[in-house]
């Protein structure tokens, strides 16, 4: 059985994770027309080699990023969201 | 051709058919090159060659002919999609599927086989309405069946009400199929090569020159060609290649896996699937069973085979048909599918000038592989689009007008 580390609850068994897609920088919602929506919501990498990734631990609903090689399966760190998303994103028409 | 049977028969030496060209060194100029020599890159060649009279055309390939996800479907073709734009592409499909052998001169082993999927449960009886209801407006063969038909039709299956899910009712497809996957694309191959396509295998496609928007060349391991045109049709390796020519696409790769047993007597005819239980078995003209249908939940570059699908595929196979416990399994394998978010494909035109796309065929590829070379080698030919295949450009992606086939793949989403 493939073994992934959960950064809240340990290492376990990848069935009890839910894969959540590629992690992409979100464009700034103030000034992002229909394309490049559409270029971030549909668009992937998909790159062979090293990516991050979203990953949940299903039982636990927790959020957190992965590094995989997608050639050689093998996971290489996993780490929370709080590395990358530490300030607050507005989506408010006028961000104060 | 019996004569020539026989004096082949008596002949002391019989000498071997060349099927597809040598190897020669590559020229400095095609007028256009395909990636990928599986059974759609194939497919372009012979036609483009065939009937556009385009022959100067090189088909590369990294591994050999037909390695990739040609060798690695299980060989279903059926028709009974539920978009209108699925439904008539693959019904064409179909059609030339039928007539292939004789298109060929070559026996492809189609075998008209018919295809039923189960419903387990209320909400699956209702999607089957509906799929049936579209089929038979666009002239696809598919109707709702209950149990005493679906009891006729496959009559090893299990039928018990006292099953983890029973059966309850049936979408049949009559037009459902399948054939020797190898021998379509040997057969394209053969008639481009005959016509005076080289296929080059072992040639693997390193760059792609772009100069104002426009494609002008591949840079290979075995060297640099100038091109007027190149479409990739390389499945599990289009968000690679098409990187290289600067194009996004909106994919990503999954190991699709299966597995086959032992050959046995011939006692399924039709091909089942089952979206609840999440598999599809049947069984080849050799006797062995496939058993097919089982994505990893996450995406993969490795074809490796895994002890949790097996387990699952296993599971369910059992649970449809309880005599395969006894069976032994012979081998268990995956393909790289490279799924699009609307389980359509992407056809057409690209970004760069006379560089086309045919990609995006996650699970549906080999059952599109006539139509596919059909419309691309006629968009190649005469820059036209067909009519048939607007609705996969990849611009519906930036036009958020996505084709949602739900029919698509085996399993329900």
């Amino acid at each position: 059985m493939k073994l992934l580390t959960c950064p809240l609850n340990g290492q376990r068994n990848i069935s009890e994770f839910t894969y959540g897609g590629e992690y992409h920088p979100m464009p700034d919602p103030h000034s992002t027309d229909a394309r490049q929506w559409a270029e971030y919501v549909f668009f992937h990498d998909n790159a062979a080699g090293l990516v991050t990734e979203w990953w949940c631990h299903t039982a636990s609903s927790f959020w957190f990023l992965a590094e995989r090689n997608t050639i050689s399966d093998q996971i290489i760190r996993t780490f929370e969201a709080s590395e990358i998303f530490n300030q607050r994103i507005d989506f408010a028409e006028n961000p104060q | 051709m019996p004569f020539g049977l026989l004096k082949y028969g008596l002949s002391n030496e019989y000498p071997a058919q060349h099927h597809f060209t040598p190897a020669t060194e590559l020229k400095k100029h095609y007028d256009v090159v395909i990636i990928g020599a599986g059974g759609h890159g194939t497919a372009i060649a012979y036609n483009l060659a065939k009937y556009h009279g385009i022959t100067n055309v090189a088909v590369l390939e990294k591994s050999y002919l037909g390695g990739g996800n040609t060798a690695r479907n299980t060989a279903v073709i059926r028709s009974n999609y539920l978009t209108e734009e699925g439904v008539s592409f693959y019904r064409e499909s179909v059609k030339l599927y039928n007539n292939l052998s004789n298109e060929f001169n070559y026996n492809v082993m189609m075998e008209n086989r018919g295809q039923l999927t189960l419903a387990h449960s209320d909400a699956a009886i209702r999607s089957f309405r509906w799929r049936a209801e579209v089929n038979q407006h666009m002239g696809v063969r598919s109707e709702l069946v209950d149990r005493q038909a679906i009891a006729e039709l496959v009559p090893n299956l299990n039928m018990s009400e006292d099953s983890r899910f029973p059966i309850m009712a049936g979408l049949w497809h009559a037009d459902g199929a399948t054939a020797r996957h190898d021998a379509v694309a040997w057969g394209y191959a053969k008639g481009a090569c005959d016509r005076g396509v080289e296929l080059h295998q072992l040639t693997e496609v390193e760059d792609i020159e772009i100069d104002k928007g426009r494609v002008t060349a591949v840079k290979t391991n075995r060297g640099r060609i100038e091109c007027g045109a190149v479409v990739q049709a390389v499945a599990g390796a289009s968000s690679v290649v098409a990187k290289k020519a600067g194009i996004p696409l909106p994919i990503h790769c999954y190991p699709l896996q299966a597995m086959v047993t032992q050959p046995y007597k011939p006692i399924l005819t039709p091909h089942v699937s089952s979206p609840h239980v999440h598999v599809y078995v049947h069984q080849t003209s050799r006797g062995e069973f496939v058993i097919g249908g089982g994505s990893d939940p996450y995406p993969l570059y490795h074809t490796r085979a895994t002890l949790d699908q097996r387990e699952s595929l296993s599971a369910a196979a059992m649970e449809l048909f309880p005599f395969l416990a006894q069976a032994r399994m012979l081998r268990q394998w995956a393909g790289t599918t490279d799924m699009t978010p609307d389980y359509s494909p992407i056809m057409g035109v690209s970004p760069v000038e006379n560089y086309y796309l045919d990609a995006g065929w996650g699970t549906w590829g080999f059952k599109a592989t006539p139509i596919c070379g059909v419309t691309m080698a006629e968009l190649v030919a005469t820059k036209k689009v067909p009519e048939i295949i607007k609705p996969f450009a990849l611009e519906r992606f930036y036009n958020y007008e996505q084709i949602n086939e739900a029919g698509a793949t085996a399993a329900s989403h």
